[in-house]
């Protein structure tokens, strides 16, 4: 046991260095990353339209913390390859399970960051009001679809491993069909009738249905002074299927992870470089 | 008798490459190589870039799987007990492979983190392995990538001797090192092994390397292992004066040519 939690700690230790070792970097995206929900959430305000800034701001906010968390995730062997390092890692007597769990973890604190920055700023560039929201319930939909994300992140883990070239492109493109598909700044009913289905699938979709309504955004008692937040059980149903998401996704991802390293250590993938 | 740390029987891997569309080559990387290492035996496996050494050794390190034949290390055999091979295993590698971003410490720390150990008494296990390899003085908060390729290695060194394996995988450990550091390099694994006991697997394209560590060198050339015995047995066999000849004679191959050919292409 104590082994293991230091193996856990390991991949903490690993990253809390690396983002020091390469903070100019952090900045930059984290920048970038406020630049571009505060650009988004602007919108809104030049409508002068509440809940279309509320609705773009909960967007913007949850992206970051969902797309941050699948990314750093998914990206953890790519990442590996850069520096050259993965054969070590895939070599020492960690198990996998363990090595993912540390990654997520250290994700996990990343997108926490990423997050409470993109929040703070947001609040510099809106009127951003969460009285009355149920804040408590949002943090326990949160809670719920990490699983599920982290899952996720594990299956676009594998393209990576998967090919040194086209690996990392492809967690781009997965990433990008989430961001299309989820509703994250607008109601999917207006995606093309043949893409819809896909929305089904995301657990984005169902986490930022949930959040908003715990927000009160598209409630008509939500002024710009007083947000009138649904109690948690409103979002029951985007609960349970965000809970059975990540009871899936998360196994899976570990299995198919595990499939896929045996099959690279077959076929010579598991290159030092990529 | 004892039992060897490392028995390979049959080894075989094989790659399929694509030439063109639906067109598949096959390359057979490691060709039925069979060999076994004694407890605290050096053995170096000699041949040029291609060759199979380096696949080899990732089968033997668990990052490659073979498709068919027999590995066991210290009683374990691959692939089915790839996770006690791993702790059994020390592997330094032609490429450093570090965070090139973080420091030496760092690097170092992180390792022993990830086999389990206390990160405290490892630390103190790599100063005196580093004291050994004459690099005492060096600065470790200096990121990786500040330091020169040989005191990369000697560290590349210390991290794969600071879980303190039974078995060490060298892969090329001194291509590319200055003369001192290849020197410190060798004296330090000359000293380990009669120190230690440490059952040693060396892969080089350096004969005199080869003649001065290994107790038994295999020649290998084309996944096939051509040759084996101590430096004299192979030079008595191939009827020559040097190493290099008798690998020569032994395999058809010039190494030193094969190696700039590689380099060229």
């Amino acid at each position: 046991m104590e082994a293991t939690l230091r193996q856990t700690w390991a991949f903490l230790f690993r990253g809390w260095h690396i983002t020091r070792r390469y903070i100019g970097w952090v900045v930059v995206f984290n920048f970038y990353a406020l630049v571009t929900s505060a650009t988004v959430a602007l919108i809104g305000v030049a409508e002068k339209n509440y809940q279309l800034t509320l609705t773009l701001v909960v967007g913007a906010l949850l992206w970051n913390y969902l797309s941050w968390l699948y990314q750093e995730i998914a990206m953890s062997i790519a990442y590996e390859r850069w520096e050259g390092t993965l054969e070590y890692t895939f070599m020492a007597p960690v198990s996998r399970a363990v090595h993912l769990l540390g990654v997520s973890l250290y994700s996990l604190l990343n997108s926490i960051v990423t997050s409470v920055i993109v929040l703070v700023g947001l609040m510099l560039f809106t009127d951003l009001n969460l009285r009355g929201a149920n804040l408590l319930g949002v943090l326990v939909v949160l809670a719920v679809s990490t699983v599920a994300f982290v899952g996720l992140g594990l299956f676009a883990a594998v393209f990576p491993v998967m090919s040194a070239e086209r690996g990392a492109e492809a967690t781009h493109i997965f990433q990008g069909s989430l961001l299309l598909v989820s509703g994250v700044y607008y109601p999917i009913e207006v995606l093309p009738a043949w893409l819809q289905p896909l929305s089904k699938i995301s657990p984005a979709t169902y986490t930022l249905s949930a959040c908003r309504k715990l927000f009160g955004v598209g409630n008509s008692a939500s002024t710009a002074e007083h947000l009138a937040g649904a109690p948690l059980s409103a979002v029951s149903h985007e609960l349970l299927v965000l809970a059975l998401m990540g009871a899936i996704l998360l196994p899976l991802g570990l299995v198919v992870f595990v499939r896929i390293e045996a099959w690279a250590k077959k076929t010579g993938k598991l290159k030092r470089t990529g | 008798m004892q039992q060897p740390a490392i028995q390979v029987r049959n080894l075989r891997k094989n790659f399929q490459r694509r030439s063109g569309f639906r067109k598949k080559s096959e390359l057979w990387a490691v060709d039925n190589v069979s060999f076994s290492v004694a407890q605290g035996e050096t053995y170096g496996l000699l041949g040029p870039n291609g060759s199979g050494k380096s696949s080899l050794i990732r089968i033997l390190s668990t990052l490659l799987i073979a498709d068919s034949g027999y590995v066991e290390m210290l009683g374990f055999t691959l692939p089915e007990q790839a996770d006690e091979v791993r702790r059994i295993i020390g592997r330094v590698s032609v490429d450093a492979a570090f965070y090139k971003k973080l420091s030496a410490r760092e690097n170092l720390l992180y390792t022993a983190l990830l086999y389990g150990q206390n990160a405290r008494e490892a630390e103190g296990r790599v100063m005196q392995i580093l004291k050994q390899l004459g690099m005492e003085n060096a600065k470790f908060s200096t990121p990786l990538e500040e330091m020169s390729r040989g005191m990369q290695q000697k560290i590349s060194i210390a991290r794969a001797l600071m879980i303190n394996p039974p078995l060490l995988l060298l892969d090329e450990p001194t291509t590319g090192l200055d003369p001192k550091s290849r020197r410190d390099v060798q004296s330090f694994l000359e000293d380990l092994q009669a120190r230690e006991g440490t059952t040693i697997l060396l892969t080089t394209h350096d004969m005199a390397e080869a003649e001065r560590l290994c107790a038994r060198i295999g020649f290998l050339a084309h996944g096939k292992l051509v040759a084996e015995g101590t430096a004299t047995q192979l030079m008595q066999q191939a009827g020559a004066a040097t190493l290099d000849d008798a690998f020569i004679r032994l395999t058809g191959e010039e190494l030193a040519e094969k190696e700039m050919a590689m380099v060229e292409n």
